[in-house]
């Protein structure tokens, strides 16, 4: 079984793919926008924050500067696809090849290490708590403050606007939403929080790296669809902490299935996994109707 | 008011496929009319409400809404003026919001939107007023998702939506032709009540010849692209079905083969 350092150390990075999760919400469920720049985005936060960091400003004005640089790539996106037309997948794809070249850019080198560096999580150390418990609790309350702001914002009148963008263009532009504005933002916006989860697990993990975005996007989809499994999203508030509990039960799941020795799995099977596991997500829903209709005929 | 003046548009300009929908098309509407519009497939009845609800832009012409200029504006900045219901009963509403949020969309129609909750107590008062009207006892149901409804009921919430704000003009695109007979003659009878009471300048597409003459106060009839001929006042009182095909064939010195005209 898991070790209860393993449990929080899954709780951790659960919380922060929990974030992706929510920014891969509003672009592939919200705006119906599959969008790849999370694979770009998230080292973009991350290299932003990092050498902000190390250049001596404080943690949460680089976390900031990691969103907004966030929403600026997702903005990106948006703009390819709204105003140039590039198909909506393609688009992505070159804003995340691009944001190869500007993270190293940013960092200067491929990795920055941010070991005894002032984070957001230093001044949280001091309040007694066990070492591998600050960051549970402060991404905790960063994921609980984000789900509801989210949440408030979706039922607000641009927020509604937004969901019916994606739901429906035609009938949103027949009620007077500029369509191609409601997809900047709510792209920006998704990005802008990767870029946050981003930032936040380069300062948990006390290092920036700029492959760190590599099947950022698949592991945020697997919390998404996940969580869709267990609580079934029908309203917003669902939909919002389906992200938050998919990602905590995914990461708790990739730890079993790493921790559990007589499986044989090791750390390099970790993608492979995460492959099956989002499979058995999407197959599961549709096998259980299936099983249900087998029996309720005989 | 509406006013079209000499449209003119082809889809396709340049390729094999070139196809001109409209060629000098010139409509005006005065204020408080009720015009149906017939024509054969391919007439350009859907392309002209379109342009004039900015869906296309037309290549040439002008086109004023209560005279205003709105020829070269997309959809989303002239829907405070125009209002759309759409043939197909699912295109005007979204099915994965409630509604009381599809009905909120509808509301802020044409005015900015911000961060203020969007559906507000005292719009519902007003929500629960307009659907009781419909007598479907949807005014108790609110929260529901609007995928729980059916066509019927859809098409008439379309249209409630489409009234929410007075002012503007009303395009109806053929919005009875995907509904069951019994339904389909309930929105018409709504749609006439909403006009009335509301004293809308409206434009209703329609298969129908029959729809077409019973209701409304003018009818025009398009053939390829422009207006043949357009009858309102006494000379459309007591006009039949086969009058209005007698016109159009001395109209046009040719005869109708459209079955589609024919058997509705």
């Amino acid at each position: 079984m898991l070790s209860e350092i393993a449990l929080y150390g899954a709780f951790e990075t659960g919380l922060i793919y929990g974030l992706v999760a929510f920014g891969i919400y509003i672009s592939f469920r919200v705006l119906n926008f599959p969008d790849l720049t999370v694979d770009g985005s998230f080292p973009l936060g991350a290299a932003v924050s990092a050498v902000l960091i190390i250049g001596g400003y404080n943690p949460w004005l680089a976390t900031g500067a990691a969103i907004i640089a966030g929403m600026g790539a997702g903005a990106v996106t948006a703009l390819l696809n709204v105003k140039l037309n590039i198909l909506n997948l393609l688009a992505s794809i070159l804003t995340m090849i691009a944001l190869y070249s500007v993270n190293l850019r940013i960092m200067g080198r491929p990795n920055i290490a941010l070991l005894g560096e002032e984070t957001v999580l230093t001044p949280w150390y001091d309040l007694g708590l066990a070492y591998h418990q600050v960051p549970v609790l402060l991404f905790l309350l960063i994921a609980i403050i984000g789900l509801f702001v989210l949440w408030r914002f979706m039922q607000s009148e641009t927020g509604l606007a937004m969901r019916a963008t994606g739901a429906n263009p035609r009938m949103a532009r027949a009620q007077g939403i500029a369509t191609g504005w409601m997809i900047i933002l709510g792209v920006a916006l998704s990005n802008g929080l990767v870029a946050l989860a981003g930032s936040l697990f380069a300062q948990s993990q006390g290092a920036a790296d700029v492959t760190m975005g590599v099947g950022v996007i698949v592991v945020g989809l697997a919390s998404l669809i996940g969580g869709e499994a267990v609580i079934s999203p029908r309203t917003v508030f669902r939909a919002l902490l389906a992200c938050l509990v998919g990602a905590v039960l995914y990461r708790i799941a990739i730890a079993l299935a790493l921790n559990a020795d007589f499986i044989g799995l090791q750390t390099q099977d970790l993608n492979l996994v995460t492959a099956v596991l989002v499979t058995l997500a999407i197959v599961l829903p549709n096998a259980r109707h299936s099983i249900k209709s087998f029996f309720s005929r005989s | 008011m509406i006013s079209a003046d000499n449209l003119h548009l082809t889809f396709g300009k340049g390729t094999p496929l070139e196809n001109p929908a409209l060629k000098g098309m010139s409509l005006t509407v005065n204020q408080g009319e009720f015009v149906t519009v017939i024509g054969s497939n391919g007439a350009g009845k859907s392309t002209f409400l379109n342009a004039l609800s900015g869906e296309v832009i037309v290549d040439s012409g002008k086109i004023e809404v209560d005279g205003v200029d709105v020829t070269k504006l997309p959809t989303h900045k002239r829907a405070g003026r125009v209002a759309r219901v759409f043939q197909d009963p699912l295109a005007g509403t979204c099915e994965d919001l409630t509604i009381e949020e599809n009905m909120s969309l509808a509301i802020k129609r044409g005015m900015p939107r911000m961060l203020g909750s969007a559906v507000k107590a005292r719009y519902r008062d007003r929500f629960r007023e307009g659907l009781s009207g419909l007598n479907l006892g949807l005014e108790n149901r609110l929260s529901d998702k609007m995928g729980l409804l059916s066509g019927g009921q859809r098409q008439a919430v379309s249209l409630l939506m489409a009234s929410l704000n007075p002012s503007s003009i009303l395009l109806l695109d053929e919005h009875t032709a995907a509904l069951d007979p019994r339904t389909a003659s309930f929105v018409l009878d709504l749609t006439c009540r909403i006009i009335e009471d509301q004293k809308k300048t409206a434009l209703m597409v329609t298969h129908s010849m029959k729809q077409a003459l019973e209701v409304g106060t003018r009818t025009v009839m398009l053939h390829q692209g422009k207006v043949v001929f357009d009858i309102h006042g006494e000379d459309r009182k007591g006009l039949t079905v086969p009058d209005l095909l007698g016109l159009f064939e001395k109209q046009r010195g040719i005869e109708i083969t459209d079955d589609s005209l024919l058997l509705s």
